[in-house]
Parts: structure tokens; C-alpha cells; sequence
């Protein structure tokens, strides 16, 4: 009863990363309608900037966070103007096919440099241990990051000029622009959020997990649905939903095969999005 | 009536070339390379007629394929069931599940139904890797002996060959007899604008629920055909994502909603897809320029090359489609 009880906690502490991840794709899908399906590329990329990064400068690895942050936000700005620019405002199918083109090519690139062997960070924190269980330092050390990122994204969207911007074009792209808001640059810049938060996310599961250019996929879906039970634009929606995604895999897999999971989540991604198009924590549809 | 649209001889005089040129001089490598184009064609027309009739996008679409080639190389090898019949059989049932799979997910519009089929490609994955009675993750194999009822292997090939053809070619007519169809317009019009579609009264659901599980059916009988060619079956190689989202590809490059189109993007991307795996430079890079390619595509001429032909030859519309 307790090895499960431990799996929960595990769980809780590898959600969070997934709520992390989830609020890259919640940030761009609020904002523009756009679903960025570059996303999973981002977060591969986020794994092998850590393990670039680590392999040069082995040191405190979540110090590395703030330059794969960094690199996160100009890549964003790249992939804008590369893809998404010219298609917000237009048919979802021509954002999702072109989202989905760029992530073909930093996949296609991904897979020629690494090929699609698996990779590791070789970093770990003290872990802590409580009584016949031993939580591994690297999940908790994740958890907190995860949840310190979610309070300062919360910080930045309603309490500075620029987040309330960003809030503004969400809510009513033609009103903002009257108000003398540049959507242009505000869309620029959450889209940078989105890929940042992505690739920090990518960056924190690395140290977790082995990873190959490919994982990026795994934690896509995951993201997809943490969001449609998040709700959009939501960042502690996002983390909770994650939590809870996390525990559910906690809950199930002492019990089956691990291969059954994506059923599970995906089962739970089709009732979620049918009975709650809106998000759980979203406000309910009018019509 | 569709025997009047001149097109309906072009596809049927395409599928005849297909035929003819492996056939003259016993050219087995053309044949390979033609079967092929062939299922790229068929992928493609039948996504088609979700992507560009409906305009509902399905990144999943590959999953009836892989159903219809499980379902069908089962039927045969472990039901000892004729060849056609297995696939017939395959087609109808994973038509019948597309349309279970529809009645769930097609309640979802637009962007929330494209993820809704992601979902269901690897939930249906996942579920037949762990399958006792397909093999799991191994898959399952075809014993040789199931060869002989068509007369030993070689000859065998060669009648699959001539069975996917002419899947592709009925693909084809498909494509077209939705197109010139009271069911096609209202396709269309869920297209355009579903509400106002339904205010109009096309009966959406139904419409969408009959066209997702119709998408499904030569596919799946295609399935069936190329698996028994190759003569096994695993999970990763029957839903191949990859060939899912290449199938998107093909049928941006071609033009969306144009039969043409579909058959046209499906051919050249194939060919091109062969020539950049051969070549040692850039077999790593295929996926990249296939990537820009799309990209392309969709910024620049969403219409894709019948799109852009059209608007050259308007009359050529008439003809074509």
C-alpha cells in the first residue's frame, strides 16, 4: 500500500513538469489560436540544450535553466516570424499544418545530428528518504522549479504592463489594438513564452528521464491534455492539471504495463475534450 | 452522371499505365516503386475527402490502414478466409469503428478534432501492442503456404499489385463521384461555415459521421492487400505516424479538395521521398525538406499545385474535376 502511496508522490513531482510543458502550448492556443505544434520539437530541443549545456559547463544544472530560457525565447521569436506570423487569423488547419512543417524540419535536423539513440544528463541531487522509500532528489528539485516558473509567469500575465497586454489580445485582439497595443509585438512576445517555457520543461525532464529527439512527442500529447482539462491561459490550471495527470499515472502503473498508459491518456484526452470543451477550470461554453 | 466527366476516363486510363508499364518487359523494381505511389494515392484521395471536402483535418488517418491490415491478414491467415473477402470484411469493420470512433470525436470542431485523432491513432496503437491474439509488439506473420491460393508467391505479388491498383483507381472515383454529389455539397458547405450549413439544413453530424467512416474503407481494404504483399504486420510499421502526417504533405502539395490534387501531391512527393532516401547526402534530410516544402505550401499557395494550375487554366476545372 505504501509502494503505491510512494508511486502517488512520484507521480505529483513528474506532473508538475507535465503542467510546466502545458503552459508553453496554453500560453500560445489563449492567445493567438494557435496550436503550436511545434511544441514537442521544443521540448526535445529543451532536452538537448541541457544535455549541450551540462556537457560543457557541468555545474549546478538547474542554474543552466536560465540560458535554455534564454535560447527558448529567441528561438520563439524565429519560429514566429518563420510560421505562425502570416497564418494567425486565418483557417486552424494552415496554423496547424505550418507549426507542424517547422516541427518536421527540427525533427529531420534533430535526428541528423543525434540520430535517435537515447541521451542522458548525468546529474543528481541528494535524495530524500522516508522511511523504505527513497524520493529521488532530481524530482523534488524539478517539482519546485516547476512550481517557482508557474508563480512567475502568474506574476508576469497580471501584474506587469506587458502581461496584462498579452491578457488583452487574448481576450479581444481588435479592442487591444485601440487601446494603442502593438498585437504584432504581443504575439511575438507570448509565442516567445510559449517555445521558452516548452524548452525549459524539455530541460527539466532530462535530467529525469533518458531522452532521444523523438521524446519530444511523448510529453506533447501530455500537454494536450493537461490543456483541454486546464482550460487556456491558465497557469496554475495547467500545473494542477498536470498534478493530477501525474498522480493518475502513479495511481495505474504499479498496477498494469506501462504500454497500456497511453490508452489510459488518451481515453481520458477524448472524454475530457467532449465533456469539458471548455477546460475544467475554463468558464462554461454559453451555447 | 459520372461516366459523362471526362476525368472519370483519366483515372481509368492512369490505372491502366499503372498496369501496363511494370507489366511490359516483367519490370518487378518499377513495380515496387509503383505500388508505392499507389497507396501514397489512395492515403491521400481518402484523406482528402476529409481535409479538403470537410475541412476537418485528421492526423490520425493512418490508423485504418494499419486496422484494415490487421483485421484483413487475420482474417486470412488465421481464418484461412479468400484474399478479397478478407479485405472486403477489413474494410467494412474498420469502417464500422470509424464511424463508433466518429460519433465520439466528431462532436469536436476543428482544431479540437485534429488533436481528438492524434489521440485516437495512439490509442488504437497502444491497445493492438497489446493485443494477445495479433502478436502484440510482435506483430503477426503469414505463412507462406496462404501464397498458393493465388497460385505460389510470385504470382501472388503480382495479383495484390493488381488489387491495390485498383483500390487507387476506385480512390480516384470516389473522390470525384463525392465531388459532383448533393452529399459532396453539403461536405463542402460544413467547410465553408457549419453553422450556417446546418442552419441551411445539411444534417452536419451525420454528414461528417458518414464521410470519416467512408474515408476509412479503401484504405483499409488497401491495408489489407499491402500487408499480405509483405507478408507481416507489426504495430509500429502499420500505424506509422510518420506516413500519417506525409500523407498531409502530399495532399497540400497536390491542392487540397482537388481530386487531381491529391493524386497529383501523392506521386511527386513519393518519387521525391524515394530519391532523397537513396541519395547519401540527403537520405537524413528528407523530413526537413519535406517540412520546408509544406511550409511553403501553406504560406505561399495554400491551393497547393492545382490551385495554382487552375488559376492559370480556369476552363481546365471542368475537365479535370
Amino acid at each position: 500500500m505504501s509502494g503505491v502511496l510512494a508511486s502517488m508522490i512520484d507521480g505529483v513531482l513528474v506532473g508538475a513538469v507535465y503542467g510546466l510543458a502545458a503552459m508553453g502550448l496554453s500560453l500560445i492556443w489563449g492567445v493567438m489560436d494557435v496550436i503550436n505544434l511545434t511544441h514537442g520539437a521544443m521540448i526535445a530541443l529543451g532536452m538537448f540544450a541541457m544535455y549541450l549545456l551540462y556537457t560543457l559547463h557541468a555545474g549546478t544544472a538547474y542554474l543552466l535553466l536560465l540560458p535554455v530560457m534564454g535560447v527558448g525565447l529567441l528561438l520563439g521569436i524565429m519560429v514566429y516570424w518563420m510560421s505562425v506570423h502570416r497564418v494567425v487569423g486565418r483557417p486552424m488547419l494552415m496554423s496547424l499544418l505550418s507549426t507542424f512543417a517547422v516541427n518536421m524540419m527540427v525533427i529531420g535536423i534533430g535526428t541528423a545530428i543525434w540520430s535517435t539513440s537515447p541521451y542522458n544528463v548525468n546529474y543528481s541531487v541528494q535524495g530524500l528518504t522516508l522511511g523504505a522509500y527513497t524520493f529521488t532528489g532530481n524530482h523534488i528539485a524539478a517539482a519546485l522549479a516547476a512550481l517557482l516558473i508557474a508563480l512567475a509567469l502568474q506574476w508576469f500575465l497580471y501584474r506587469t504592463r506587458t502581461g496584462k497586454a498579452i491578457r488583452a489580445v487574448a481576450d479581444n485582439r481588435e479592442a487591444a489594438e485601440l487601446m494603442g497595443i502593438s498585437s504584432t509585438a504581443i504575439l511575438t512576445i507570448a509565442f516567445a513564452i510559449g517555445i521558452a517555457l516548452a524548452m525549459t520543461s524539455g530541460a527539466l525532464v532530462s535530467t529525469l528521464f533518458p531522452f532521444t529527439i523523438l521524446s519530444g512527442a511523448t510529453y506533447q500529447l501530455k500537454s494536450f491534455v493537461v490543456t483541454i482539462l486546464a482550460g487556456l491561459g491558465k497557469p496554475f490550471g495547467a500545473l494542477i492539471a498536470g498534478v493530477l495527470l501525474g498522480l493518475l499515472e502513479g495511481v495505474v502503473t504499479p498496477f498494469i504495463a506501462v504500454s497500456w498508459i497511453p490508452l489510459i491518456e488518451f481515453g481520458l484526452f477524448v472524454v475530457a475534450l467532449v465533456a469539458f470543451p471548455q477546460g475544467i477550470f475554463g468558464k462554461r461554453a454559453a451555447a | 452522371m459520372i461516366l459523362r466527366r471526362p476525368f472519370f476516363w483519366i483515372i481509368l486510363a492512369i490505372a491502366a499505365l499503372f498496369i501496363y508499364l511494370p507489366l511490359h518487359g516483367n519490370n518487378v523494381s518499377l513495380r515496387e516503386d509503383l505500388i508505392l505511389v499507389a497507396i501514397a494515392i489512395i492515403l491521400a484521395s481518402n484523406l482528402n475527402l476529409m481535409i479538403g471536402y470537410t475541412g476537418y483535418v485528421n492526423f490520425g488517418h493512418i490508423v485504418f490502414y494499419g486496422l484494415g491490415g490487421y483485421v484483413g491478414l487475420y482474417l486470412a491467415t488465421v481464418r484461412g478466409l479468400n484474399l478479397v473477402a478478407a479485405a472486403l470484411i477489413a474494410g467494412v469493420v474498420v469502417s464500422l469503428c470509424a464511424f463508433l470512433f466518429g460519433l465520439a470525436i466528431l462532436r469536436l470542431r476543428g482544431a479540437y478534432f485534429a488533436l481528438a485523432t492524434i489521440g485516437i491513432l495512439q490509442a488504437v496503437q497502444s491497445f493492438v501492442s497489446n493485443f494477445d491474439p495479433w502478436g502484440r509488439s510482435t506483430g503477426m506473420y503469414l505463412s507462406f503456404e496462404s501464397y498458393q491460393s493465388l497460385g505460389g508467391a510470385m504470382h501472388a505479388l503480382w495479383v495484390t499489385y493488381y488489387l491495390i491498383i485498383g483500390v487507387m483507381a476506385l480512390s480516384m472515383i470516389l473522390s470525384l463521384a463525392v465531388k459532383n454529389s448533393k452529399f459532396g455539397l453539403g461536405l463542402f458547405a460544413i467547410r465553408e461555415d457549419e453553422d450556417a450549413a446546418v442552419v441551411l439544413g445539411v444534417n452536419a453530424t451525420v454528414y461528417k459521421s458518414i464521410v470519416y467512416s467512408v474515408s476509412a474503407f479503401l484504405p483499409a481494404v488497401a491495408g489489407t492487400f499491402m500487408f499480405y504483399k509483405n507478408g507481416m504486420i507489426d504495430p509500429s510499421i502499420a500505424f506509422e505516424y510518420m506516413l500519417s502526417l506525409e500523407g498531409i504533405v502530399m495532399l497540400m502539395l497536390g491542392g487540397q479538395g482537388a481530386v487531381m490534387g491529391a493524386a497529383l501531391g501523392a506521386g511527386l512527393y513519393e518519387k521525391l521521398r524515394s530519391y532523397l532516401l537513396t541519395s547519401p547526402k540527403l537520405s537524413d534530410f528528407h523530413l526537413v525538406i519535406a517540412g520546408g516544402l509544406l511550409l511553403l505550401v501553406v504560406l505561399f499557395a495554400p491551393g497547393g499545385l492545382m490551385g495554382w494550375f487552375y488559376r492559370l487554366l480556369p476552363r481546365a476545372r471542368e475537365v479535370v474535376e
